[in-house]
């Protein structure tokens, strides 16, 4: 405890989530029925003693900070260390990558005074205690250590994966981003354990040689003059890099053991308090595999669907398979399947929806329909 | 200190002995209530909308769970530099100390807090009543009719009021008596027990009263028809919408059940005000395939497999697969294994009741004998029943019985 600090890196992730991520970043997109993205890595953060996290951000990020606001939530308002926000470079020259980010705040990284730092991408939904992986760091003696998980490749989704080749001494030979034809079924959890002044230098010398990604210039253009070690996490990892990732990896949360894992079993996983009463399900209500948020009315038909907090489902309406955001009304005789309505839509009666498992229909925010 | 114009004062220092083992070890205020709240909640939420920011809580009875659960007033916005949130137990003084001897003297006893701030007037509340209020407009009215205190009153049926202190007012709501349980009512407007006064002069009558040695040193029985026989000039404060004192085991259930109905009186969704309480960090429910709900309030954290009708779920329960649960209040962390069957019950915090049993049973031949007995039972909390277990209906199920 105490000597691990937390960057939280969310300058990736631009429009892969379409309409979701019109005018909020991935980390902000909401998840899980309560939470958005960035409460699964921050509260892991947190459970695992972390308590200096700086959260790089690029653009739009109003609705990160009105979500985050003084940290308090996490237990990260402090009077030392805490949360802090790290804003980009100021020029406007377009956008070049996120190493400049990491560059414009290296005081930040200079100034705290842990040890070692964890690195983390704010897409990936996972319970994990960051102690483990800093042990194993700590042990293996390598310079880096990149926490990844083992999947299917049959039946995985690979897409914009970091895959990763090891030698049997779990050593990182190489990582390919997003490759055509995958050398292994190693993926990368975009999380990276390492010295912080070992990532000072890094940033210093890929900055130097003209470099603005960091994994590309910091990370893999190193690997064959560091050692680089993987950490296997062999729990529940969900990498929200799609529409159909984001779908599915929500839908994940009904089975309860998934549900237990991620919510029960580690830390709890913190998010802002809305002080939403309980959930009211009424005399007509039929809800079955639901995860349901507090602050919903229900009257309607539920099933195999995720509600946000504050929906209000009238009566005769019919969700199935489907995700509604916060403060939607969804009234009488409406039928959604498939469907992920952004916040604050409103459906009016009669109205008829109709996705499909692998392109679900996302209706905007603050739509009516 | 800044000055402030009007602070509160919760009074939670009440045992509730009539609510039974739910009092067992924690003060009544502390009782959970309303699926995610406890009785407080009420109380404070209401200070934080009414603008009130500084807040003494007078804690006696059991406060453990009360003092961590206030903590340091965060959730109900009282956390602020300059005021707050201050929980106030007895204390010991240079020529020893006491226990609090009533409610004037809980007031009396800090007498040296209020005087802190130098606040123009001070708010009396109870900490164990359900409403939603805004305080800021009984202090427009007290300041308006130039009162030296204000009562909070509610009217309630005329056949009930020998069950209250009733305000006999005049045509401008001034009160002329006071009438402690009346036999013969002769109005009904019934106290609520929320007070506004002058401070410079409650403090003079908390003075006078603790000098004398045949008073019980209580607002209702004292302090007030003092201040009356001190031609004083006090108001009734008219009071319509959902109020409850939750007294008894009965009354506790009720207000439970209230919620339930389709438009229930006291709306927990209002956005414009809110009920704050201190956040469970859970997860949003889960119900399974199997499960059946109708007319219930489930909180996060709980997965329901069963059958649930009529009843209140708190944060973090569990509901076995072919378990059913009626007309039932189930208490944060209560697990049910499968195939149980609770009826018409209370179920204290973290209660195991494994498989098979059944709460608030009834045998056949009851049903034929005159009920004028209890009709809820109540499982204390922390309680380990084995499977099979048989609790028939109207038992107060605790520790001593076991």
């Amino acid at each position: 405890m105490g000597d691990l600090m937390g960057i939280v890196n969310n300058t990736k992730s631009g429009t892969l989530l379409k309409e979701l991520s019109d005018n909020r970043y991935t980390a902000a997109v909401p998840f899980g029925g309560r939470y958005r993205m960035i409460d699964f890595v921050l509260s892991n953060m947190v459970n695992s003693g972390v308590r200096n996290v700086g959260i790089l951000v690029q653009d739009k990020y109003r609705s990160l900070m009105d979500h985050l606001r003084s940290g308090k939530e996490w237990g990260l308002a402090r009077k030392r260390d805490g949360l802090f926000i790290l804003t980009p470079p100021y020029h406007d020259s377009i956008r070049k990558g996120d190493l400049d980010n990491f560059h414009c705040n290296r005081e930040y990284l200079e100034k705290s005074h842990q040890k070692y730092v964890v690195v983390s991408g704010s897409n990936i939904v996972c319970n994990i205690n960051y102690m483990d992986a800093l042990h194993f760091h700590k042990q293996y003696g390598g310079d880096i250590t990149v926490l990844y998980t083992e999947e299917n490749t049959s039946t995985a989704d690979l897409g914009n994966a970091t895959v990763l080749s090891m030698n049997a001494d779990g050593q990182i030979l190489s990582m390919e981003v997003s490759p055509n034809k995958p050398k292994s079924n190693l993926i990368s959890m975009d999380m990276m354990i390492m010295e912080k002044s070992l990532l000072i230098d890094l940033i210093d010398e890929a900055i130097s040689k003209g470099g603005h990604d960091f994994l590309m210039d910091c990370i893999i253009r190193n690997l064959p003059r560091l050692k680089v070690f993987g950490y296997h996490h062999p729990g529940y990892v969900g990498r929200i890099h799609s529409v159909q990732s984001y779908f599915k990896h929500n839908m994940d949360l009904l089975h309860t053991d998934i549900w237990e894992e991620i919510f029960l079993k580690g830390g709890p996983i913190y998010t802002k308090v809305k002080d939403q009463g309980p959930v009211k399900y009424m005399d007509s209500a039929i809800v079955k595999n639901s995860l349901i948020a507090n602050g919903c009315i229900i009257e309607g038909t539920v099933e195999n669907s995720i509600l946000f907090r504050g929906v209000r489902v009238h009566k005769g309406a019919i969700i199935k398979d489907s995700i509604i955001l916060q403060y939607c009304e969804i009234d009488a005789k409406s039928e959604l399947k498939h469907i992920i309505l952004d916040k604050d839509v409103h459906v009016t009666q009669n109205n008829k929806l109709r996705g499909s498992m692998e392109y679900p229909i996302i209706v905007e925010k603050n739509t009516s329909l | 200190m800044h000055k402030k114009e009007c602070i509160a004062m919760i009074l939670a220092g009440g045992q509730g002995s009539r609510l039974g083992t739910l009092t067992k070890k924690l003060a009544k205020p502390a009782v959970p209530f309303g699926g995610k709240y406890r009785i407080i909640d009420f109380t404070l939420s209401n200070c934080c909308h009414s603008d009130i920011d500084t807040v003494g809580v007078v804690t006696q009875y059991k406060p453990l769970v009360l003092n961590s659960y206030i903590g340091t007033g965060a959730p109900w916005n009282l956390d602020s530099k300059d005021g707050g949130v201050t929980v106030l137990p007895p204390y010991v003084k240079e020529l020893g100390g006491e226990w609090y001897k009533g409610t004037a003297n809980a007031i009396y006893q800090n007498i040296d807090f209020i005087d802190h701030y130098h606040p123009e007037y001070v708010l009396i509340l109870s900490g164990d009543h359900i409403y939603k209020m805004d305080y800021a407009l009984m202090l427009d009215a007290h300041i308006k009719k130039q009162a030296h205190g204000t009562i909070s009153v509610i009217e309630v049926p005329l056949d009930e009021a020998s069950r209250f202190g009733i305000m006999n007012t005049n045509e401008q709501d001034q009160i002329i008596e006071f009438d402690e349980k009346p036999q013969y009512p002769k109005n009904n407007l019934a106290s609520m027990g929320i007070y506004i006064f002058n401070w410079q002069l409650l403090k003079k009558y908390l003075e006078e009263d603790d000098a004398d040695p045949s008073s019980s040193h209580d607002f209702g029985k004292n302090i007030i028809p003092k201040m009356l026989q001190g031609d004083q000039r006090m108001f009734a404060y008219r009071f319509s919408g959902y109020w409850k004192d939750v007294g008894t085991i009965e009354s506790y259930w009720e207000a439970n059940m209230d919620l339930l109905s389709d438009y229930p009186e006291l709306d927990l969704y209002d956005r414009n005000w809110r009920i704050y309480s201190v956040n469970p960090t859970q997860p949003p429910n889960y119900i399974a395939p199997s499960a059946d709900i109708r007319r219930s309030l489930i909180n996060e954290g709980c997965q329901i497999h069963g059958e649930v009708e009529n009843s209140v779920i708190f944060p973090g329960v569990y509901v076995g697969p072919g378990s059913r649960v009626v007309d039932s209040v189930l208490m944060p962390y209560v697990k049910v294994g499968a195939n149980v069957t609770i009826k018409k019950s209370i179920i204290g915090e973290h209660t195991v009741i494994r498989r098979n049993s059944a709460v608030g049973y009834q045998e056949m031949e009851d049903l034929f004998r005159s009920s004028s007995e209890r009709s809820i039972t109540v499982v204390s909390e922390g309680m380990d029943l084995p499977q099979g277990t048989k609790i028939p209906k109207g038992l107060l199920f605790d520790q001593d019985i076991v």
